[in-house]
């Protein structure tokens, strides 16, 4: 524990880092609009990221709506429903978390939690929004143009993603690919940045060892990222030639129609392997941040100092490593050699162990601490136990047995929701109501908070624990409509009612949240500098919202990690990690 | 997908060194109060561009790996359908002949950059400007020339669409060849702030930044024409046996 030691100076002079060339905004447009400040980049991807997120929510209502009242809605025809669930997928994974966890909260707490005054390169980093803001419209397209978006799936797999058959195959799989492009294009942009601050741009005394976990799992997610993206980068761009070109990349012989087309000896099995090469690291790119991000907001708000930190940094990076050589576990009934199989369900599992010291850390940090229960916390209680729930399943689904009749049910759409949609939006709001007092320098609403955790947390479970049921029982997922199927008892149908009004309420749940975005602005309670009485860097900017540069004349120099919680002795009940340890008393 | 986790291991191994390198065995809970200034091999004594720039071309070391590792399966799935003995059915293409003299072009291009930064630690000007104007020429030429190449094998009959052998060719320089492109757009802004008179000083970064990223793009341009002349067939057959 932080046993004070001695030989420590008590006070050390002002860092002696040379004043960075600052990039100054002069008129409104370079302040607010095309803004090479990290802050105001952050916030630009957040907005944006949220406002396609809606658009995702709006998505699963209607594909919800048709599952519990088939045929009800004439609005939702069956292409209508596959471009529903492709474009949904697409957003909340890439779109959404990808671009809120790095774009947006790592572009706001790198520079500030490191004590840098901005990113590395912070034109490259305006680029990465703008490119990134060109790509959501390019999707967005998809729905205007002939034919509509594509509704090949989230994962996009030809050859049937560019057969005629598919919705959206003139158009909507073309803009897909190219919006996929531009986003991996901005993404790279964003993520030199990221990792070249936190190697480069740490201010005196802040150690890697030092580093918040929240820093720790962005910057991890971020070179994982760099590293994955480059295989969805090359799978779209050969899928963009076998569509616009006709070579055979991809695309096998094939005849429709009747008509034999001119394609001939590609593999579908190529594309599978690129695309898990990229969608298995993806689902730690978004799970590394939540992971950084949840372990600070629970020392913060049990006022204990994180336990474990070493392990929790090696944790971080083993799972980074691990997640690279598990993404054939994706594509178990595609066939594959059975040593295969074994060699990705055994590294699938071993991954299982990094994960769960994480969460054994977490729980032990919670024992015994002073625990608030304020909103953040109550976000990642959330989190903790969602996150231990979808990875259970996550269990079953890794080992090839269990897994081949589990395929393409219900049960797999349970796991995944549970594991990389809930656990993270969990981590997403919870950050949100952590720093959007630094942000804005006031608090949002306690009761609103408060009603929103609730109705999302015990909604989300009331979608999504039944569907493991259902997907026990064999309703496969991808269906427009069910029918009448031999294994599905009419009960089945009566639970996805039930899903879909849970459905419902948890995304009106999110509009209370919308409104507390908005309403607290103006109305909520001034924050303060330090509301949660936090030790991070970011809470000691002499400015809230911290202004142009992050501090003021002189960067912070860092003395202690950052989780100083309850030292015994200490004044307070956390010692922020500029503060020098005290002169040393006879 | 043997040759991208190979890429990946080389990586996680400079980056396991660089961890070890950083005190991850420190407790920080213990070592309050003293400062402990970011340990020397990674600290700020290194511009950031240059880290940026070592980043940067994990990524593309990481795409082009990609695509090779894709190119080995597509061949790997030929050898198993029987289609030729050796899976070499994808080798369809001729290598014209203009293809070595651009690979030649763009050596001269790496070396004439390297002669720039020569130049620019010495302080010479004249030297970097022709240096640099005769690296970002070649690069041109060589350009001019793939785009050449392209033209005589479409004349010829050897179009994308004909079979993967084609398209993977076509890919692979296209794909390589933007990267020379885009490589220009910085290499264009060096020349002409050269060329405005901006201290040598401020220049050498630049350069350097440019030098190294023309030696990495013919490095991976010499895999690449050694894969499609077939000089690396052993260890194709090589990554088949170990077989992912």
């Amino acid at each position: 524990m932080a046993e004070v030691t001695a030989d420590t100076v008590g006070s050390i002079g002002p860092a002696e880092v040379a004043e960075v060339e600052l990039y100054h905004a002069h008129s409104w447009l370079t302040k607010y609009v095309f803004c090479q400040d990290a802050k105001v980049i952050a916030i630009q991807y957040s907005l944006t990221a949220m406002a396609i997120g809606l658009v995702a929510l709006v998505l699963s209502w209607l594909m919800r709506l048709q599952l519990a009242f088939p045929g009800t809605f004439s609005l939702i025809q069956n292409d209508n429903y596959y471009q529903f669930i492709t474009m949904h997928g697409m957003i909340m994974v890439i779109y959404l978390l990808t671009a809120l966890f790095l774009g947006g909260f790592g572009n706001y707490l790198i520079p500030l939690m490191v004590g840098a005054r901005d990113m590395a390169f912070p034109y490259v980093n305006m680029l990465s929004y703008w490119i990134y803001l060109l790509a959501v419209l390019v999707l967005v397209a998809g729905f205007f143009a002939p034919g509509g978006p594509t509704g090949a799936g989230w994962t996009l797999y030809p050859p049937q993603a560019i057969l005629s058959g598919t919705p959206g195959r003139e158009w909507g799989i073309i803009l897909m690919l190219f919006s996929l492009i531009l986003f991996i294009i901005g993404f790279t942009m964003g993520g030199l940045n990221y990792v070249v601050t936190v190697l480069q741009c740490r201010t005196r005394g802040m150690t890697l060892m030092r580093l918040p976990l929240t820093v720790w799992g962005i910057f991890t997610a971020t070179v994982m990222a760099l590293l994955a993206f480059p295989a969805l980068f090359v799978g779209a761009v050969m899928m963009m030639l076998d569509r616009l070109l006709g070579t055979s990349f991809f695309m096998p012989s094939v005849v429709e129609l009747g008509e034999h087309l001119k394609y001939s000896g590609g593999s579908p099995i190529l594309f599978q392997h690129l695309f898990w090469f990229f969608g298995h690291p993806e689902v730690y790119i978004v799970a590394l941040p939540a992971f950084g991000i949840v372990s600070d907001l629970i020392s913060t708000h049990a006022r204990k100092n994180i336990f474990g930190y070493r392990m929790m940094v090696w944790a971080i990076v083993a799972i980074g490593a691990l997640s690279f050589i598990v993404w054939a576990h994706h594509m178990y009934i595609s066939g594959m050699d059975p040593y295969f199989g074994f060699f990705f369900a055994t590294t699938t599992l071993i991954i299982a162990i990094p994960t769960a010291i994480k969460v054994y850390n977490w729980v032990l940090t919670l024992w015994r601490g002073d625990i608030h229960l304020t909103v953040p916390m109550l976000f990642a209680l959330g989190f903790i136990v969602t996150f231990v729930n979808g990875g259970l399943t996550g269990l079953f689904l890794g080992n090839v047995v269990v897994d081949v009749p589990l395929s393409a049910t219900l049960f797999v759409v349970a796991h995944f929701h549970m594991v990389m949609g809930v656990a993270p939006i969990m981590v997403v709001f919870g950050g949100i109501y952590h720093w959007y007092p630094k942000v804005t320098g006031r608090m949002l609403s306690d009761t609103l908070g408060k009603i929103h955790f609730w109705v999302t947390f015990l909604g989300a479970y009331a979608i999504f624990f039944p569907m493991h049921y259902l997907g026990l029982l064999g309703v496969p997922r991808r269906y427009y409509e069910l029918g009448e199927t031999a294994f599905i008892p009419p009960s089945a149908a009566s639970l996805n009612v039930f899903i879909t009004v849970a459905a419902l309420i948890v995304g009106a749940a999110q509009m209370v949240f919308l409104f507390n975005l908005v309403w607290s602005l103006s109305k909520g309670r001034e924050a303060g500098g330090n509301p949660w009485r936090a030790t991070t860097l970011e809470w000691q900017t002499p400015q809230t919202p911290p202004g142009h540069g992050n501090w003021g004349k002189e960067l912070p120099v860092v003395y202690r990690w950052a989780y100083d919680y309850s030292v015994p002795g200490a004044e307070q009940d956390f010692i922020p990690q500029n503060q020098p340890a005290p002169a040393p008393t006879g | 997908m043997s040759v991208i986790i190979l890429f990946l291991a080389v990586i996680a191994v400079i980056a396991g060194w660089w961890l070890s390198q950083q005190q991850v065995m420190a407790k920080p809970w213990l070592d309050v109060g003293s400062i402990v200034d970011p340990p020397a091999p990674i600290g700020s004594s290194v511009p950031a561009a240059k880290v940026g720039l070592g980043v940067f071309l994990a990524v593309v070391g990481c795409l082009f790996a990609l695509l090779v590792s894709a190119y080995f399966i597509r061949i790997d799935i030929d050898a198993t359908n029987g289609d030729a003995t050796n899976g070499m059915v994808l080798r369809a293409m001729p290598i014209p002949g203009l293809l070595w003299l651009n690979t030649a072009v763009l050596v001269v291009s790496s070396l004439a950059l390297q002669c720039a930064q020569i130049a620019a630690r010495h302080g010479q000007r004249d030297a970097l400007r022709d240096g640099l104007l005769f690296g970002g020429l070649s690069a041109l030429a060589f350009l001019a020339g793939q785009i050449l190449v392209w033209r005589q094998l479409v004349d010829a009959g050897y179009f994308a669409a004909s079979n993967p052998a084609n398209a993977f060719f076509y890919l692979l320089t296209g794909v390589h060849g933007l990267h020379v492109a885009g490589g220009l757009v910085a290499l264009g802004k060096t020349i002409a702030k050269a060329w405005q008179g901006v201290a040598i000083g401020r220049l050498r970064l630049s350069v350097w930044l440019c030098t190294v990223y023309w030696h990495f793009l013919l490095l991976i341009w010499l895999i690449i024409l050694a894969l499609l002349a077939g000089w690396a067939d052993d260890f194709i057959v090589i990554c088949r046996t170990l077989a992912i």
